[in-house]
């Protein structure tokens, strides 16, 4: 075993460190920013718009391309996070609770650096995990069957709600189900039934992810702008990017840091490799796990400003999407939307990833991961130095910014599904939820029940089938019911603090 | 300030530029050819990375690395099941006559259960290009070592055997499962199918041991069986297939039920019969040459050239089995 990993990195690294791949590499990263930090746009755009690119080059090149641009999206998003609390995509979320706040005390620069070293750490160590234990790890997760998986789901939903913070537990769990019925919409994936489409074929294949992505946050945060009449990226110009270029992080915050990354870089990994659940599920896990692992002092801290806050979504995020390359690499289920997009360019080269291809083309395996680690290092190395000059692009005045991200909101759209009725359909939806953020309601459950509602709704049906409309499944096998425990728990906790506040309270009163 | 501002300008410049290259290579300009072909465009019904995207890709290398045509251009247009594709090829039929649409058995089954109101017959069908038969499957541990012992378990019990398949309820890996039971002497409604959204996940299904039994296409089973993972107990071919000499087939154990999910191309309704005959040509050229067998092979298809007329009268016989047997399993009336 030993000896094949030995070989294997070795082909991945003579691959990887070709010249062009180097270059390649490096301009990854540097689209993969450059578009990641453009408020609005995640990774799952920048890598669908860097798809069409990779037509032109070899399998392997175009593979480290895609990985590049993946890692620089991340680091790209999170930076957007921080900076001006617009997160790109569900993954960042978590990011903005603790890194906005950080940012908004006169310490952006700390917030970047710590972001991009849990970043650097979390990627690094789940790609070495990912190494190791890819076949291992295949292995657990093939025995995961439906019912698992549907636990697995509501288990993230709870989770979701349960640590929607300051959005406030009702109007997250609200947002949670209008992404669940927004998931319904489209084909029925068990009976072939149309349900919502209102005769239109528009609807039949259900809306776009990226759409929604796209509508709920780019554009309304386009029109939030606009609204707003005071400009965000002056605020902005103003003080803090005086303030950026001091990137400095004590040594005593390295340590306070530095079990967080480990934990949650194992914790991240693991989500990561569970198919169908992908970073933003490791950021919020992380970000919770951190919370109620916390000192009481360190605690109150949290949404506030904590850099163990900060660090932990941004390690788990990005152990996660290394993590989301074990279904992908070893059995062609794609773990996120991010490796969703980049398996259809894997299969578009006429590589179907899968066991099989762990075996006949073990070069791309290993020149994927490689390119992954050296993505990384590029990333800390490249983009450190280059914060404040990057973050400079969150000062574009808004009457360039605004047109931009409406721009690339319809180009990143029409690309994904190259149907013009998503651009109608993303225009209506972000109308409805201009209004629902402007009384307060957060977005990112929407995304995330949208996810995992269809995902849910198949493996509960698929369930019912198997176990001939039995409930029994929930209980019967073993890792069903631990997963189901670990929500009961999830759930009952934020109840029980808050029973217990109050008990507190009516004993000092 | 001046200066910042500058650079914005130039960045943002600079990613204009870069989108519209993207822009343009996507909306490459169709222009009507000659006959004699030097380029073909390729309509996708489909996103990047699907079933009719590698097939329309690799014929679209194949005829390049040949040197048969000069350029092949492509185009995904995603949405309603290759609804929307066939609209647009339909609506603006009269610019398209260097296009070819891929499509393969999904098309006769979403016809027939309305999915769209167009069929096969409002295109012009230029040619079957390949086909990939279905098979059954069953993990390496499964006590399964024939298709026999299935149907002798579902004659027992027919809940014991759960059938997983990648499309949905009545979707093409169903509706096999089902011609195979019923082929087999059994009633096919009470064939228990558990759908997924994917061949592959309904893969992971069956190697999970949510199912006995997966409904699958002989391309997309051949590389774990290789490896020992799971084992083919049956395909859908006539005869057996070269890939799998010792794989039998549903007829060599006393099932009468043959099914082949062809892959082909269609051009725009009222394509003038020279252009039709052109891309016949093109195509019946391509299956001599090494760059077709290199990319045939790794893919795990088979040939199945069935050019014009004879393709329509394959879809229709196609469309009378699949059309009968949902009505036996009463997915259309």
């Amino acid at each position: 075993m030993w000896d094949g990993l030995v070989t294997g990195m070795m082909v991945g690294i003579q691959t990887t460190l070709i010249p062009f791949n180097i270059a390649v590499v490096l301009f990854g990263c540097f689209v993969g920013s450059f578009i990641g930090m453009l408020p609005g746009l995640g990774p799952i755009t920048a890598v669908a718009l860097m798809i069409p690119v990779t037509y032109g080059l070899e399998p392997s090149s175009g593979m480290v391309l895609l990985a590049g641009v993946y890692y620089g999206a991340i680091f790209g998003g999170s930076t957007c996070s921080i900076l001006i609390n617009a997160p790109g995509e569900a993954a960042t979320v978590a990011t903005a609770f603790d890194g906005y706040p950080l940012a908004q005390k006169g310490y952006p620069g700390k917030a970047l650096a710590i972001a991009a070293y849990s970043s650097f750490s979390g990627g690094t160590i789940a790609v070495v995990l990912l190494m190791l234990t890819a076949p291992a790890m295949a292995h657990v997760a093939k025995s995961f069957q439906s019912c698992d998986y549907f636990a697995l789901m509501v288990l993230g939903l709870t989770a979701v709600s349960a640590f929607a913070g300051r959005g406030g537990f009702i109007k997250a769990l609200l947002m949670t189900v209008v992404g669940l019925m927004l998931a319904t919409i489209g084909t029925d994936q068990t009976s072939g039934v149309q349900r919502f489409t209102f005769g239109t074929i528009n609807l039949l294949d259900g809306l776009s992810f990226v759409m929604l992505a796209m509508a709920t946050f780019a554009i309304t945060e386009a029109l939030m702008m606009i609204l707003k009449r005071e400009d965000t990226t002056e605020v902005f110009g103003s003080e803090n990017v005086s303030n950026i270029s001091n990137l400095k992080v004590t040594k005593k915050e390295f340590k306070k840091i530095a079990p967080t990354i480990g934990r949650c870089s194992l914790l991240g990994f693991f989500i990561g490799a569970l198919p169908g659940a992908g970073a933003t599920l490791g950021s919020f896990l992380s970000y919770g796990m951190e919370r109620n692992l916390a000192k009481s002092e360190d605690k109150k801290e949290f949404g506030k400003g904590s850099i163990i806050g900060l660090s932990a979504p941004e390690t788990g995020n990005n152990a996660a999407s290394s993590g989301s390359f074990v279904p992908l690499l070893t059995l062609g289920i794609p773990g996120s939307g991010t490796t969703a997009v980049m398996l259809g360019a894997l299969i578009a080269y006429g590589i179907e990833p899968g066991p099989r291809m762990f075996v006949e083309r073990p070069e791309i395996f290993w020149t994927v991961i490689m390119s992954m680690y050296l993505g990384n290092v590029f990333l800390l190395v490249l983009n450190l130095p280059l914060i404040p000059y990057f973050a400079r692009l969150l000062a574009v005045p808004r009457t360039i910014l605004i047109p931009a991200i409406a721009f690339f909101s319809i180009i990143g759209v029409y690309l994904v599904t190259f149907n013009t009725f998503d651009i109608y359909m993303m225009i209506g939806i972000s109308t409805v939820a201009l209004l629902a953020r402007m009384f307060g309601f957060p977005m990112a459950p929407i995304l995330l029940g949208f996810i995992l509602g269809g995902l849910m709704e198949d493996n509960l049906r698929r369930s019912l089938i198997i176990y001939d409309g039995s409930l029994s499944f929930l209980w019967e096998r073993p890792i069903t019911l631990t997963i189901n425990l670990i929500t009961i728990a999830i759930f009952m906790t934020p109840l029980i603090q808050l029973i217990l506040a109050s008990g507190k309270k009516s004993k000092t009163d | 300030m001046k200066v910042l501002l500058k650079t914005i300008f130039n960045r943002g410049y600079a990613i204009t530029a870069l989108m519209a290259v993207i822009i343009v290579s996507f909306a490459m300009p169709v222009t009507a050819t000659e006959p004699a072909l030097d380029q073909v465009h390729f309509l996708i019904p489909g996103g990047a990375g699907g079933g009719w995207d590698s097939t329309a890709r690799g014929v679209g290398k194949a005829l390049r690395d040949a040197g048969i045509i000069k350029k092949a251009s492509y185009e995904n247009m995603s949405g309603g099941g290759g609804g929307k594709a066939l609209n647009h090829l339909i609506s603006t039929a009269r610019r398209q006559h260097g296009t070819m649409m891929v499509n393969s058995t999904p098309i006769v089954i979403r016809s027939l259960t309305g999915v769209f109101p167009q069929s096969f017959r409002d295109l012009t069908p230029i040619a079957g290009v390949i086909a990939d038969y279905a098979a059954f499957v069953v993990p390496k541990k499964s006590k399964y070592q024939s298709w026999k012992d299935i149907i002798a378990d579902f004659k027992k019990d027919p809940k014991s055997v759960r059938v997983a398949g990648g499309s949905v309820k009545g979707g093409m890996d169903h509706l096999v499962a089902a011609l195979a039971f019923q082929a087999a002497g059994e009633d096919p409604l009470k064939v228990r199918y558990v759908p997924y959204d994917a061949g592959g996940k309904a893969m992971a299904g069956l190697l999970s041991g949510d199912t006995q039994v997966l409904s699958t296409g002989f391309s997309e089973a051949v590389g774990l069986a290789n490896q020992g993972e799971v084992r083919i107990l049956a395909v859908t071919s006539e005869k057996r297939l070269p890939q799998a000499p010792d794989t039998l087939t549903l007829k060599e154990q006393g099932c009468d039920a043959t099914f082949a999910n062809w892959r082909g191309f269609f051009g725009a309704p009222g394509l003038p019969e020279k252009n039709a005959v052109a891309f016949q040509e093109m195509l019946a050229k391509m299956y001599k040459t090494p760059e077709w067998e290199k990319i045939r092979t790794s893919r795990g298809w088979q040939n199945l050239y069935k050019p014009g007329k004879e393709f329509y009268t394959f879809l229709e016989k196609q469309e009378e089995v699949i059309g009968g047997l949902m009505r036996t399993l009463g997915f259309i009336k």
